[in-house]
């Protein structure tokens, strides 16, 4: 048995005889035309069958894939109508009187090299481009068939040098099992691909075409980046149970994706994601969020040179707004300062940054900012369910100017005629110890609590996150920061109101049953955690959960805590 | 000639997607377009010009438009580049 190791680039096992994609060889040699015209016009005429067969690539990638994954093909299409592409060829043939095979190679492989060259890993990927464009046409010159992967009709694994974009769209699931590439990285379009199609594949595995043969057994881990050849009894069954073991959790969690997120014994909880920016709502939905539990709008701010304009700002929040359709979205204002500079925003110098002027004390000290995005955030609360959420309130003042600021605002709005949501919930983030021990006062007046436990870790532990010297003191199930947890959940109840969290602690294993029988309605965490806290909290009962809350918070050490919900 | 400089502010910088909306929008115009980056002037027609560029995210790039139809050329520019998502000024 033969082992071969590569990159792992789409999850999954794949046991099948391996099929050899051979690559023709495209030689091209050089030839002098006379007739100049009448060669540009066979160039032409190449170029235009190409551009046919890329149509219907491009159709049928959009029919069954996705609009996005058959954008690529639009980008192919744009090279093969591009000005300076096709105008230095013709010229050569017409200068040179050269045959429209050696114009094409010599100028094509300009922009290959150029793009190789580049230091960024994306970059090299556009040469790829550009060879699987050239490698079209010239086939079509020479008057070759490509070997078409879309003919294949038996269960296999495709070994290949490389695979082309248009290749791969051709593979079909049903009969290719998975793929093997002796080239390529993880970013490459290949990879994508196949993680979009959800076939197991190994790519830059270096010398699969020098050592697999038609027709060889092959297993490919595509968990591991592992390749076996021939391999015997005990591997194949050891594989074949993997196999199933990985079929299984994709299948229980593909029919979690649109499940609302139910316990044992039947009580709904929310499951949201954070996100900073409208780009990361793809991975929210696919993922199958319920909530944007946290919107860091900072982002918004960082990395420019002056600060975003209300409509800039409010293009994003429209954007997520819109993206989520109507599911909760709870968009927490600037939290700046701290560790987070901007800089355009010179601010003095601290000694204890994150005890100083920042998040809303920093707003509220600076009401033109401030005003800024809470006008832009109520234009855009029309568009979906928008929730606002304060960060670092340590005092009922505090929210209250903060709200005031808001009301202000809004009914400006509405005396210039815009329209705005009159059903905006306002709530504030529990980070300040404070804030936690008052929650009974401050839920009199929030809509809703969010817990933000890394600041309320470090506050209540006096440690600061940023010191490696106290990072012992990070202790999310400290049951010190679970009492005040406790607090801050039933404060809210009793006054009909609701507590979230977000922070990695709500996406925490062990934390997770905590929490629900702490009673919390939201989880926000990083959306890739979503289905596997939907999965754990399907099998934990609220009520047993319940049962185990006050002998969890009577213990003594965070350690002790970890232990117990261990063995549970 | 209408001349404008622009923030790239997609965190991937200018890459396939966007730029293919980019030069497909702008093949219908008669006017000349060019995008200056660093000191490269590339044509925006052409997509290989364009990702030859390499402009990463934070970024500004001068476009300019030359010819009959230059204002409209630029209008477009800007309402692509705000539709993809990738500058907003």
């Amino acid at each position: 048995m033969n082992r071969i190791s590569g990159i792992a680039a789409s999850n999954g096992i794949a046991i099948a005889k391996a099929f050899r994609l051979e690559n023709p060889e495209l030689t091209v040699d050089k030839k002098n035309v006379a007739d100049t015209q009448a060669e540009i016009q066979r160039f032409g005429q190449a170029v235009n069958e190409s551009i046919a067969e890329l149509e219907v690539i491009k159709k049928r990638t959009a029919e069954e894939i996705s609009d996005k994954e058959a954008a690529i093909f639009g980008a192919h299409l744009l090279v093969l109508e591009d000005p300076e592409l096709i105008g230095p060829i013709t010229d050569k043939i017409n200068n040179d009187s050269v045959n429209a095979e050696f114009a094409l190679h010599e100028t094509s492989t300009m922009f290959v090299d150029m793009f190789e060259a580049m230091d960024n890993e994306y970059m090299k990927e556009r040469a790829a481009d550009v060879r699987d464009v050239t490698k079209r046409v010239l086939a079509h010159l020479l008057g070759v068939k490509i070997q078409n992967p879309s003919m294949i009709t038996d269960e296999v694994v495709v070994i290949a040098e490389d695979l082309t974009p248009s290749d791969t769209v051709q593979l079909n699931p049903k009969y290719i099992k998975g793929f093997i590439t002796d080239i390529g990285g993880r970013t490459s379009h290949s990879a994508i691909l196949a993680r979009t199609l959800e076939i197991p594949a190994v790519v830059g595995a270096k010398s699969a075409m020098s050592s697999i043969d038609n027709g060889t057994i092959v297993i490919i881990d595509g968990l591991e980046g592992e390749i076996l050849l021939d391999p015997d009894e005990a591997t194949l069954a050891e594989y074949k149970e993997k196999q199933t073991a990985f079929a299984d959790q994709k299948a229980e969690w593909a029919k979690l994706k649109n499940e609302a997120t139910v316990t044992k014994d039947g009580v709904e909880v929310e499951l949201g994601a954070n996100i900073g920016t409208p780009k990361d709502l793809t991975g929210v939905l696919e993922n199958g969020g319920e909530a944007i539990g946290l919107y860091r709008t900072e982002f918004l701010y960082m990395g420019r040179d002056e600060f975003p304009t209300e409509q800039e700002q409010f293009d994003a929040y429209s954007a997520v707004l819109k993206g989520m359709e109507n599911k909760p979205t709870v968009v927490r204002t600037l939290d700046i300062g701290g560790d987070k500079e901007l800089s355009y925003l010179k601010l003095p110098k601290e000694l204890n940054p994150f005890l100083g002027l920042r998040a809303i004390r920093l707003c509220l000290e600076m009401p033109d900012m401030f005003r800024t995005q809470l006008r832009a955030l109520l234009r855009a609360s029309v568009h979906g369910n928008l929730k606002i959420m304060f960060p670092m309130i340590a005092t009922l003042d505090e929210f209250r100017e903060a709200k005031a600021l808001l009301l202000e605002e809004k009914a400006k709005l509405e005396s210039e005629g815009v329209e705005v949501s009159d059903s905006i919930e306002v709530g504030i983030m529990v980070e300040i110890p404070s804030t936690a021990v008052m929650a009974d006062t401050f839920a009199k007046e929030v809509d809703f609590f969010s817990i933000g436990t890394n600041d309320l870790i470090q506050y209540t532990m006096a440690a600061d996150r940023m010191n490696e010297s106290v990072s012992y003191l990070y202790q999310p199930y400290n049951p010190a920061i679970l009492r005040l947890v406790k607090t801050v959940i039933d404060a809210s109840h009793k006054e009909g109101k609701w507590t979230g969290m977000c922070g990695e602690m709500a996406g925490d294993e062990i934390a997770i049953p905590i929490l629900l029988g702490l009673g919390l309605d939201e989880f926000s965490m990083s959306a890739s955690s979503i289905l596997k806290a939907r999965s754990q909290l399907s099998r934990l009962s609220k009520a047993d959960m319940e049962g185990h809350t006050e002998h969890i918070l009577g213990l003594a050490t965070s350690q002790e805590v970890e232990d117990y919900v261990k063995n549970l | 000639m209408v001349e404008k400089t622009f923030t790239i502010t997609d965190p991937a910088g200018m890459h396939a997607r966007p730029a293919s909306a980019l030069v497909g929008s702008l093949s219908k115009f008669q006017s000349d377009i060019t995008m200056e980056f660093k000191d490269k002037k590339v044509n925006l027609k052409s997509i290989l010009g364009v990702m030859s560029l390499g402009v990463p995210s934070g970024s500004t790039v001068q476009i300019a438009a030359d010819g009959a139809d230059e204002a409209e050329a630029m209008e477009t520019i800007e309402r692509v580049l705000q539709e993809q998502g990738i500058s907003n000024e």
